[in-house]
């Protein structure tokens, strides 16, 4: 009789090579990592957990931008975000890219080109304003050909110096832009963060199921590592022509779009933004769309969005202090 | 050293679809020249080793099939009765749709090594391997896995604008430092022409991708404009190419396609 296969995924999941579960969870059967996993290899040492929290003890607020999948525009809306929220001068923001493979950060915030410089307090952010400070591997390659041809441990690795290394100081908000998927940078910052805490994930999409149906793996992994959500963006969700001002739907939304998947799953819509033209070309120019196309309905529903996180931050931070 | 008897030994050529950049348009590039390629005759495969976000079996509609096996390993999914295109993809191995795959570089590089080694295809004139967005654990367990078969090389996609080129160049350098020849670029999501009064708008730019073909000395495939019908297609996991001959987005595809295919031809001769 023909086998039918299937990977009963409620018990294949990665407890992270740092758990106390580590090579010995029901999910480690068969993966090429256990022996090395249940034998301490890879457990992280207490006294570098601490260094972490010590590390991340300045930082108020940390929100992961996330989405299962690729292109929906996350490093557009990180690097919106941290120019949205810094516009407060008496707010420190830092934004952390941990897309190792592909670092568009540098280039979005204008700093493509940039070093990081290493003192004794540890690597320095690379400023974009006084209060708004940026780390991307993109500022530890010499040449924009340069790929980083890495496998997961070492990708781990960087994440994890990124994290220690990096002299943050006192932050208000820590804003990190991630890489499409449910891998190793999305276990490995929600390991390394737990340090600190993380106060939620913002999850973007674009209108279409093709999209959606990456996303609400994406949800399912937050819930599967107890990260909250704080909601969701739907992204390029569509296109006014300039000339004649109908409305093209260029990614459809064929099966309700986020506002069904968020009735359906329970997660909030933080909101939609439309395509714009503008937001392209600002991304490549290095510029805050938000400074250069203040007119745009696409600035408007970002500046919502960021209002309904910061809120929720404060929220958060109210009830924490009413906890103590 | 190649192996004997394989499960790749009836595949003439196999092409693979990369971008260093995320939602280019790479699954629907592979899609879309599956589709072409059996327009024209050919049979076809697509091996899907995005193991996070399996965006393949949806495009076709069979997002709800099981992946049987045999006595040479596991059967591919066929998209209909011809039996023309086969698909792997770890979609057909999820219990539930919405499960999410967090699994660390060891235990997706086990799984590629199987989909390499263990999906009895047969005899197909084409095997295209679509790729998640990076250049990590799948691509280089996915290269190293094809070395022997001796792979016809890759199609990099791209968006115009250039966030995405940055990304491809690295790419690019992957392919250079793996061995692997590039077969051209593609510019992808490369204009907008408005339905209603034919206006055309460069949502994501324009001329990134051509641009970078020239720099980097490799050929240039072709600009394919961003489609509803083409959107909408893929939703619907409908044949564009014998639907929408007459959408905007058609000739160019079936450019890319005549150019692979004039490549295969080439070296053959």
């Amino acid at each position: 009789a023909a086998l039918v296969l299937q990977l009963s995924l409620s018990v294949a999941d990665c407890p992270g090579t740092g758990s106390a579960q580590a090579g010995r969870a029901a999910a480690c059967q068969g993966c090429p990592n256990q022996r090395l996993c249940a034998a301490g290899a890879a457990v992280t040492d207490p006294a570098e957990a601490a260094e972490l929290r010590e590390r991340l003890r300045g930082v108020k607020h940390t929100v992961v931008v996330l989405s299962g999948k690729g292109g929906v525009g996350k490093s557009t809306f990180s690097a919106l975000l941290a120019h949205g929220l810094a516009a407060d001068e008496a707010k420190q923001v830092a934004l952390l890219d941990i897309d190792i493979c592909g670092p568009s950060i540098p280039k979005m915030m204008g700093l493509e080109g940039e070093q990081v410089h290493q003192s004794g307090s540890g690597w320095s952010p690379v400023y974009v304003e006084e209060n708004l400070g940026v780390m991307s591997v993109g500022f530890l390659l010499s040449s924009p050909d340069d790929a980083v041809i890495w496998r997961g441990p070492k990708k781990n690795g960087l994440i994890k110096q990124f994290l220690r290394d990096v002299d943050w100081g006192e932050i208000d908000y820590l804003i990190v832009d991630t890489p499409p998927g449910t891998s190793d940078e999305h276990l490995s910052i929600v390991q390394y963060l737990s340090a600190a805490h993380i106060d939620g994930a913002v999850i973007i999409t674009t209108p279409q199921e093709v999209s959606l149906q990456d996303v609400r793996k994406e949800i399912n992994f937050c819930h599967k590592v107890k990260l909250p959500i704080i909601g969701v963006v739907e992204n390029m969700s569509g296109f006014v022509c300039p000339k004649c001002k109908n409305e093209s739907q260029i990614f459809p939304p064929t099966t309700g779009g986020a506002e069904k998947m968020c009735q359906n799953l329970n997660v909030s819509l933080l909101g939609k933004v439309p395509l714009d033209p503008q937001i392209g070309k600002s991304c490549d120019k290095g510029q805050s769309f938000l400074s250069e196309a203040p007119e745009s309905p696409a600035t408007s529903s970002y500046r919502n969005i960021i209002q309904r996180i910061q809120e929720y931050c404060d929220q958060h931070h109210f009830q924490e202090e009413k906890i103590i | 050293f190649l192996p004997e008897r394989s499960n790749l030994s009836g595949v003439r050529h196999i092409l693979l679809v990369l971008s260093g950049k995320g939602g280019v348009g790479k699954s629907t590039i592979s899609t879309e020249l599956a589709l072409s390629l059996r327009h024209s005759g050919r049979k076809v495969g697509i091996l899907d080793v995005d193991l996070c976000g399996p965006s393949i079996p949806r495009m076709f509609k069979v997002q709800d099939n099981d992946v049987h096996q045999c006595d040479s390993g596991w059967v591919p999914v066929f998209v209909d009765q011809d039996k023309s295109i086969s698909l792997m993809s770890i979609g057909f191995l999820l219990e539930k749709p919405d499960d999410a795959v967090v699994w660390r570089g060891p235990k997706k590089n086990a799984l590629i090594k199987q989909f390499v080694a263990d999906v009895a295809w047969g005899d197909l004139d084409f095997l295209i391997v679509d790729t998640p967005p990076g250049t990590s654990d799948e691509h280089i367990s996915t290269v190293e896995a094809l070395r022997p078969y001796q792979p016809l090389g890759a199609i990099l996609v791209t968006t115009p604008q250039a966030v995405s080129v940055g990304d491809v160049r690295r790419e690019l350098t992957f392919c250079k430092k793996m061995g692997l020849r590039v077969l051209g670029i593609v510019e992808n999501m490369s204009g907008f022409v408005c339905p209603h009064c034919s206006e055309c708008t460069n949502i994501f730019s324009k001329g990134g991708g051509e641009e970078l073909a020239k720099h980097a000395g490799v050929p240039f495939l072709g600009c394919v404009p961003l489609d509803p019908q083409l959107s909408q297609s893929l939703e619907e996991g409908r044949d564009f190419i014998q639907e929408f001959p007459k959408s905007s987005a058609f000739p160019a595809l079936a450019h890319i396609t005549q150019q692979i295919l004039d490549g295969t031809s080439q070296q053959s001769s």
